[in-house]
This record gives structure tokens, C-alpha cells and sequence, in this order.
């Protein structure tokens, strides 16, 4: 994988970062109206939140110049004013949310790519028996739940009546910790239902991808050969099979980026979990339009981002790709 | 003693259509430093009857009758384990040189290495010794074996193939179209790598194809099937001089001579017939333009005609005028 | 040779219905699917329910009786009653959506793929953005903007899932595209449109057709989400709208279990009835497809 791949990559994300600084700009002027007026309607907003903003949006200047100052407030970290948080800094109260999110999405996308990746080999060598149309069935219906449901349901369960998982927020309120172990166990035992929730949701969908990549590598002509040279049927899966089926995974999940924030932003709403997901939910609460703008622009950067690293990843690792000249 | 034996073997497919009997009798043998070439359409049974041999067909396939003899011994009667223990030390498959019989992901050399590791207990260097050797044999720049398939050419990968099947020494090397894809001239190097195999390592080959320029060229023997049924076989030389079938004369015509007259001789109409179905008499009478009642009631058994040339028609060349 | 490739498609259409019926997921998707549609036709004039009429205090959130089969809910409304009237709701922006989804979708996924100008490049370039887009996000954020009115609804639903349509169609109108006997066609003189309309669109049909009740699916789960979130229409009985204020009640820690589930219950069938429905239709029309 030589340098001038990387480079039209990086390059075309970034084209695809500014499209999206276009777009949100002007995403939040369609508002119906003069923004002012809105933002003065808007009951939670200061009157210094308001002189703040008049001045991001630069409403007093010509449209060019509002374009440009906001690329600029954008390159120097400001973000605007958050109306939700009397006058803080939008860069600020995004800032604290970033890590619990992290946190959360990081363990859930561990799980479920591990248990994930299991199962769906396990349906695919074992395609039509028992095991598989139970996974299958798992796959289906747990695409078919919405996220934020199942939570209800988890908590319901496993918080309400077996009392085994709090219901809410990342860590007991009001409790110190004697050391490190004590708080992380505390936020262990906050995290499981989200972390959870969140993989339920994602094992379903890598099983079902692994399941199918992995039976069309099945019918290659190498497998057939592997068999030939008369090795065993596990041997043939794990060294031959699978390691052209993790290829495809590694796209499939990027592409589950948009479901993994849709069921951060439902489940952290659930669970008070103080992530990112539950600040966007508030912020449309209260119309908090600086703080939404904000959001909305460090996910979608997020995800172009991510996207970037897992075609570089891929790029890396499947051979085909990584000597191309 | 024969090196191969195959005695009226019959694989049949269970479809949702009915059985499909793929193969449907056959028996032919082979000897050591041998070459026979297996001939015929799509769907006559060729790759199937291959596949048989070393077990490997589909989960809706089954050997229903018949023994094929390697060395003496029935593999057919041998438990799945054994079976799986001896392929590619007895008998190894060289595929048809599409594309993707080599694993993209992995690297050539250890394509190889692995089938020899496993098979002759050697260690990794001792085996990627053996490799290197076989690489020369088939005349391969030894120090590509940590390329990848793609860095290669089509008639490359096909030599990689034979030197991968040539790994365990094998007795047997059955090669599924092994030419078909690759242009003329590297089609006349891997003949000629098939002949040198042949000639310097004594194994026994078997060609599966459709392409009959090659036959001439490696095979000893010529074996022509028809929907799933043996119609002709015998020695090159006589099939070549005498064409018994009226399907054999029908596939041998569609080659034009280069050196032969200019004529557009008659096409073969119509298709091969579906093998699920029951199909009285001579299988292929529907499409013999010599084809008589009898024909269409009787089943031809395959006879010989003179000293190992065999014929499967009542009229077997009494037909042409 | 036109009259047979259209005399395939039409025989095509009774070997198509003999296989449904044989297919199992094909049957137990159209059944529910019936089941609920009934329902969100009929629904109102057997069972009337009216969001506005609360309860009174003694009323509120009851577990099932004999009077309110599923209960009464926060406002001591009947449950029964809201998970029908919700039914309409739930279809209605499902399907509409997906049908501004679907031909949009078609409309510039066919004429991305067929032809290859500047107009094309665009189209192409705005399905990638769209497409990279996180949907929840955007969908949020364009219904916070515009309002929650059910129009609102259905039309952000439909904007925000045409890209994944249209992405679809073009490929496969590329692949069709190549095909000898557009070729032929083209040679022999006939005009853009009438190939457009008479060979590209029947073979992309199918695909577009397994497509669209897939992207019901989806629709089906965003409307329900979107009302959960509080996006929802409040004059209007959903499924999601009553999942919102069941959370916002706290129907969850007080074990009110017949306000959260059943919403939640249908919603799920519902989208497994598409989900099947599309499977099935996928594995009847594309080995077909292959075959030819």
C-alpha cells in the first residue's frame, strides 16, 4: 500500500469533511425565520448566550462573510455558546461527554465483534442445522428491536426485578472511592447493561455478515483445493476460510458506524449514561440549536474519520491491495 | 497391477429435481507413467467421476456402485478418515486453471509447505527446501514462494498448482481442465511440464477435458463420455485413426484440421439430455443422425471392436459410410 | 425477440405466486403484514379510541382487566385502544416514506447508472455524502428544524433513506447496462426513453421491489424511534409515542410491563413480517435473475 493510495484517501475524506462543514452551516439556517428571533424565543437562552451567538452567526454581516467566520470560529475550537448550559463554551460541554461515550461503544464493539465473529462461523460451517437457525433467528429479531426496547426490557429484567445492574447514570451518586479499582468497578457495573444492550444490537448484525461471507468463501475453488490436500475440516475453516472472510468485516464495521451512533444517542437516553447520545437528546429537548450544530458536526466528522482508518486498515491487510504499485 | 482401476461406478445426485445420475457406469483404468484423457461436454460426468476418485464430491453426491481401485486397494470402501488421511499422498487434483484455486490471502510458498508438513511430518525449513525444488521442477523462480497468487500470471499459477500437487509425491495426478483458460503458447509449456512429470517421476495422469488439441499431445489413452455413459475409449493413436462413436466423430469434426479440407462440416444439434430423467436406449440416439429404432429401445453395452479400442453403439463403425 | 422477453416476464408472474405460496417466510411475512394492515384500515371502527380522553386519577396505569385487556396507561387511557389507533400511524409513515424513498431512489439510481455525464457524477457524489451521513443525527436534526408533524416525519424519513436505494439501482442498472442486448437495442435505433422505461426498469424491478420492503423495515423502526426520542407527532397515537411516554412515566421501574411491551412487541412483528417478506422475495427473484 504505497503512499499516493493513502494520500488520494486522506484527500478525499477531507473534501468530504468540508462538504460536511457546508452542509451543517447551512443545515441550521433553513430554520424557518430569522434566526434571532428563534434563538430570542428560545426560553433558556442568556442574553450574553444571545450576543454570543449573534456574533458566530455574524447575522449582521453579509452571507460570504457569516460562511467564513464560522470556518474560522470552527479552526480556532469555538463552537459556539451552549444555550442548555447558560453560556458555557459548546466545545467545552461536548468535550466532557466525549469519554463515557468511549467508553461505552469501545466495550460494546469488542464484545460483539468477538461473540459476533463466533457465531457466525459456527453458523456458516454448520449452515442448516440447529445452531444456525437459531443464530439466524437471533440475528433477525434483534434487528427487528428497536435499541432503545431492548434497554426498557434489560432494565425491567435485570435492574428492576433482579436488582442485579443500577438503572441509571455511570456511577453511584455521591459515593468516594477508596481507589482505582473501586471506582472502575463501580462504572463496570454501571456500564454492563448499556455495553449490553449495544451488542445485542451489533452481534446480531456481524453474525449474519460473517455467516454469509463466510459461506461464499466456502465455495471457492482454494477450499475445495484445501480439502484436497486432505486436511480436516476446522484446519481448512480457521486457516484458509476465515481469514478471507475478516476482510469483508472489516468494511461491514465502518458501515455499522450510523447504527452504533443510533443506539448510543437511544441507549445512553435510557441509561442517563453521560455520554455524547444523551447530550444530543437534551440538546433537541430544549432547541439548544449551537450545542445541536456541534454535536452533529464532531459525529459526522467522527464517523468519516473512522471510515477513513478502517479503508486504510483494509487496505493494509488484504494483500491484493497493499502491493499495488 | 494397474496404478488406477475405476470398475463400473455410478455417483448419483440427490437434487430437489429427482436423482441426477451423474455417472452412470463407467469403468476405465490407468497404468503407472501413464497419461488418460478423460473427454467430453459440460455435465457429461468427467469432473464428477474426478471427484469420486478422491472423494470430495458435494454433500448431495453419493457412490452408489462400483469400486475404484488404487493400487489394489477399493478406496471407495475406505472410512472417511482414511479417506481424508491419503488424499494428495496417493492422489492429488490440479484444478482447472480458474482463477481462484489458490488461496488469495495466503503466500504461494506456504500453499505448498502446509500440504507437505502435514503429509511427510517434515519441519518448516526442510519443507520450504522441498518446495524450492519443486518450483525448479516446474520452472518457477524459486524465490517467488513468499509472493502472493495474484502476483502471478495465469500460466504461472497453473505450475504453481503442479508443483503443489507433485508436494507429496503422489501416485496419481488427475488435472481438471488444466489448460483451459491459458493462451496457446503457455498451454504448450504446461503440456509439455505434464509429459516431463510423466515421463521423469512416473505418475500416473488423468486429463479431464473438453479441449481435444491436447489430447494428443499427453495422453496415452482417450476416454469419451456422454451423459454420464462411456461411448468410446482406446489407445490415441486409435481413436485419432478411427472414430467408432458417432459422437466421437461428431466431437472430433468440430476441430477443424488446419491441414484438412475446407469444409464447414454439419453442427451437432440440440443438448446434452438432463440426467435426472429416464432415458431409454442409447443416450445419445435424440442427436445421432444415424440413430435407428433400435437405438431408442436398447442400451448399447460398450464392446470392443478391435484390440483396445471399445465402442458403446450397435452400429459401432459400421455407421459411416 | 421482444415479444418473448416480455412473454417471459408475464409467465414469470404465475410461477412467481406458485412459489410464495410454497415459500414459508414469504407466507408467514404476508400473513402478519395482513394481520396488521387490517388492523390500521379497520382498526378505528371496531375498536375507537381517542388520545384526547384521559382517565381519571384512579384510572392511571392499570394493570390488565377485564375492561382494559392491556391495561391503561400513564393519562389512564385504554392501551388496547392506543396500540390500534397506533397501527395507522405506524404503516402509514412507514409506507409513505418508503415510497418517496423508493422513487427517488429509482429515479436517480437509473439515471446515475445509465448515463455517465457531469449530472450523473453529482448524484453519485451526493448518495456517497448522504450515505456517510449518520442517519439518527441527521434525522434528528432535520425534524428538530422542521417540525414534528407527521408530514414532517414521513417527508425526513424519505430524504434521509434514498441514497441507500439509489446507491442499489445504479449498480445495478451499470451491470444491465452492459448487457449484449441493450447493445443491440441501442444499434437498432431505439430512444433512450423507451429503453429506460421498457428493458432497464422491468430488470431492475425486482431488485428495487426486495429493496423497498427492506427499506419499510426501516422506516418502521425510525418513525419509532423518532417518536421516542419525543419527535413524535402528539396529536397521534404511535407505537413510538407510546413507548416515549412510558419511559418518560417510568412505566419500566414501576413493572407496568403491558404499557412498554406490546408497542414494542408490535413493532418488532411488524418489521420481522417486512424483514421475511424481503428475504423471501430476495431468494425467489435473485436466483432467478442468475439463472436467466
Amino acid at each position: 500500500m504505497n503512499k499516493q493510495y493513502v494520500l488520494k484517501k486522506i484527500i478525499y475524506s477531507l473534501i468530504t469533511i468540508f462538504a460536511v462543514l457546508v452542509f451543517n452551516y447551512f443545515l441550521f439556517r433553513i430554520m424557518p425565520g430569522n434566526p434571532l428571533q428563534i434563538l430570542m424565543r428560545n426560553p433558556n437562552a442568556s442574553a450574553e448566550a444571545i450576543e454570543k451567538t449573534r456574533e458566530m452567526f455574524g447575522l449582521d454581516k453579509p452571507s460570504y462573510i457569516q460562511f467564513f467566520i464560522y470556518i474560522k470560529s470552527l479552526f480556532q475550537g469555538d463552537l459556539g455558546t451552549s444555550f442548555l448550559y447558560k453560556g458555557q463554551p459548546v466545545a467545552q460541554v461536548i468535550g466532557n461527554r466525549i469519554l463515557p461515550t468511549l467508553l461505552m461503544i469501545g466495550a460494546a464493539e469488542i464484545l460483539a465483534i468477538i461473540v459476533g465473529i463466533f457465531i457466525g462461523v459456527i453458523s456458516a460451517w454448520k449452515r442448516g442445522t440447529k445452531i444456525d437457525i437459531v443464530s439466524l433467528s437471533f440475528s433477525l429479531i434483534s434487528y427487528a428491536m428497536p435499541t432503545f426496547w431492548i434497554g426498557i426490557v434489560f432494565v425491567t429484567i435485570f435492574s428492576v426485578n433482579l436488582r442485579i445492574f443500577p438503572t441509571s447514570g455511570m456511577m453511584t451518586p455521591g459515593l468516594s472511592y477508596a481507589d482505582v479499582i473501586e471506582k472502575s468497578s463501580d462504572v463496570i457495573k454501571h456500564m454492563a447493561l448499556p455495553v449490553l444492550t449495544m451488542s445485542l444490537l451489533l452481534i446480531g448484525q456481524y453474525a449474519l455478515v460473517m455467516r454469509s461471507t463466510l459461506v461464499d468463501v466456502l465455495t471457492e475453488d482454494y477450499i475445495t483445493t484445501a480439502y484436497a490436500k486432505g486436511f480436516k475440516d476446522d484446519y481448512v475453516i480457521k486457516k484458509h476460510a476465515v481469514p478471507n472472510a475478516m476482510l469483508p468485516m472489516i468494511t461491514i464495521i465502518a458501515i455499522n458506524l450510523g447504527l452504533v451512533i443510533a443506539g448510543a444517542i437511544q441507549i445512553e437516553t435510557i441509561f442517563s449514561w453521560p455520554g455524547i447520545g444523551r447530550l444530543m437528546y437534551d440538546a433537541i429537548k430544549s432547541r439548544d440549536y449551537p450545542l445541536l450544530q456541534g454535536i452533529f458536526l464532531l459525529i459526522t466528522i467522527s464517523v468519516i474519520v473512522a471510515n477513513l482508518l478502517a479503508d486504510l486498515t483494509y487496505g493494509y491487510l488484504d494483500p491484493r491491495v497493499k502491493s499495488r504499485s | 497391477m494397474e496404478l488406477l482401476k475405476i470398475d463400473n461406478l455410478k455417483t448419483y445426485f440427490k437434487t430437489s429435481k429427482g436423482i441426477v445420475r451423474a455417472v452412470d457406469g463407467v469403468s476405465f483404468s490407468i497404468e503407472r507413467g501413464q497419461a488418460v484423457g478423460l473427454v467430453g461436454e459440460s455435465g457429461c460426468g468427467k469432473t464428477t467421476t474426478a471427484l469420486s476418485i478422491v472423494n470430495l464430491l458435494p454433500e448431495n453426491g453419493k457412490i452408489t456402485e462400483g469400486s475404484i481401485l488404487l493400487d489394489g486397494k477399493d478406496l471407495t470402501k475406505l472410512s472417511k478418515d482414511r479417506v481424508r488421511k491419503q488424499r494428495w499422498k496417493n492422489v492429488s487434483i490440479v484444478f482447472q486453471s480458474a482463477m481462484n484455486a489458490l488461496n488469495p490471502v495466503m503466500k504461494v510458498g506456504d500453499q505448498v509447505i502446509e500440504a507437505i508438513m502435514y503429509h511427510n511430518h517434515l519441519t518448516y525449513e526442510e519443507a520450504r527446501k522441498k518446495t524450492k525444488e519443486l518450483f525448479d521442477l516446474v520452472e518457477i523462480d524459486k524465490n517467488r514462494i513468499d509472493n502472493y497468487p495474484h502476483e502471478f500470471s495465469g500460466g504461472m499459477k497453473q505450475r504453481v498448482m503442479i508443483a503443489m500437487a507433485l508436494a507429496c509425491d503422489p501416485k496419481l495426478i488427475i488435472g481438471d481442465e488444466p489448460t483451459t483458460a491459458l493462451d496457446v503458447i503457455v498451454q504448450a509449456q504446461i503440456l509439455n511440464l505434464l509429459n516431463k512429470i510423466k515421463e521423469e517421476l512416473n505418475t500416473g495422469l488423468l486429463i479431464i477435458t473438453h479441449d481435444l488439441s491436447i489430447l494428443g499431445e499427453v495422453c496415452d489413452e482417450i476416454v469419451i463420455m456422454y451423459a454420464g455413459k462411456i461411448v468410446e475409449k482406446g489407445r490415441t493413436e486409435q481413436i485419432y485413426e478411427e472414430h467408432l462413436h458417432p459422437y466421437t466423430y461428431k466431437l472430433f469434426k468440430s476441430f477443424p484440421d488446419i491441414q484438412g479440407e475446407r469444409i464447414l462440416e454439419e453442427a451437432l444439434m440440440g443438448r446434452a439430455p438432463n440426467l435426472s430423467d429416464h432415458l431409454p436406449g442409447c443416450r445419445f440416439n435424440p442427436r445421432c443422425s444415424f440413430a435407428s429404432d433400435k437405438c431408442r429401445i436398447e442400451e448399447p453395452k460398450l464392446k470392443e471392436a478391435s484390440p483396445g479400442h471399445y465402442c458403446a453403439c450397435h452400429y459401432g463403425g459400421v455407421w459411416n459410410g | 425477440m421482444k415479444n418473448s422477453e416480455h412473454e417471459i416476464v408475464y409467465k414469470g408472474y404465475k410461477e412467481f405466486f406458485n412459489i410464495f405460496i410454497h415459500n414459508k417466510m414469504a407466507v408467514a411475512g404476508a400473513v402478519i403484514l395482513g394481520v396488521f394492515i387490517t388492523v390500521a384500515l379497520m382498526g378505528s371502527l371496531v375498536y375507537p379510541f381517542d388520545l384526547q380522553e384521559f382517565g381519571t386519577a384512579g384510572d392511571v396505569m392499570n394493570p390488565p382487566d377485564r375492561s382494559h385487556l392491556l391495561g391503561t396507561d400513564d393519562m389512564g387511557r385504554d392501551v388496547l385502544g392506543n396500540l390500534i389507533a397506533g397501527t395507522r400511524v405506524s404503516l402509514l409513515v412507514g409506507l409513505l416514506s418508503t415510497l418517496i424513498s423508493m422513487i427517488l431512489g429509482t429515479v436517480l439510481g437509473i439515471y446515475a447508472g445509465y448515463y455517465d455525464n457531469i449530472i450523473s457524477t453529482i448524484i453519485m457524489q451526493v448518495t456517497n455524502f448522504f450515505l456517510v451521513i449518520p442517519w439518527l443525527p441527521l434525522m434528528l436534526v432535520l425534524t428538530a428544524i422542521l417540525g414534528t408533524s407527521i408530514w414532517n416525519i414521513i417527508f425526513v424519513i424519505g430524504m434521509t433513506s434514498w441514497p441507500g436505494t439509489a446507491r442499489i439501482v445504479r449498480a445495478q442498472t451499470l451491470s444491465i447496462r452492459e448487457r449484449p442486448f441493450i447493445e443491440r437495442i441501442t444499434a437498432i435505433g431505439a430512444d433512450t426513453g423507451h429503453i429506460m422505461v421498457k428493458h432497464i426498469l422491468p430488470n431492475v424491478f425486482p431488485l428495487v421491489f426486495a429493496n423497498t420492503i427492506l427499506v419499510s423495515a426501516e422506516a418502521i423502526l425510525s418513525e419509532t424511534t423518532l417518536s421516542f426520542l419525543g419527535l413524535g407527532d402528539v396529536s397521534r397515537s404511535s407505537w413510538g409515542m407510546m413507548l416515549h411516554y412510558a419511559f418518560e412515566s417510568g412505566a419500566a421501574s414501576l413493572g407496568a410491563y403491558w404499557y412498554f411491551l406490546p408497542p414494542g412487541i408490535c413493532v418488532v412483528l411488524l418489521v420481522l413480517s417486512f424483514t421475511f417478506l424481503g428475504y423471501a422475495l430476495d431468494e425467489i427473484l435473485n436466483p432467478k435473475l442468475k439463472r436467466r
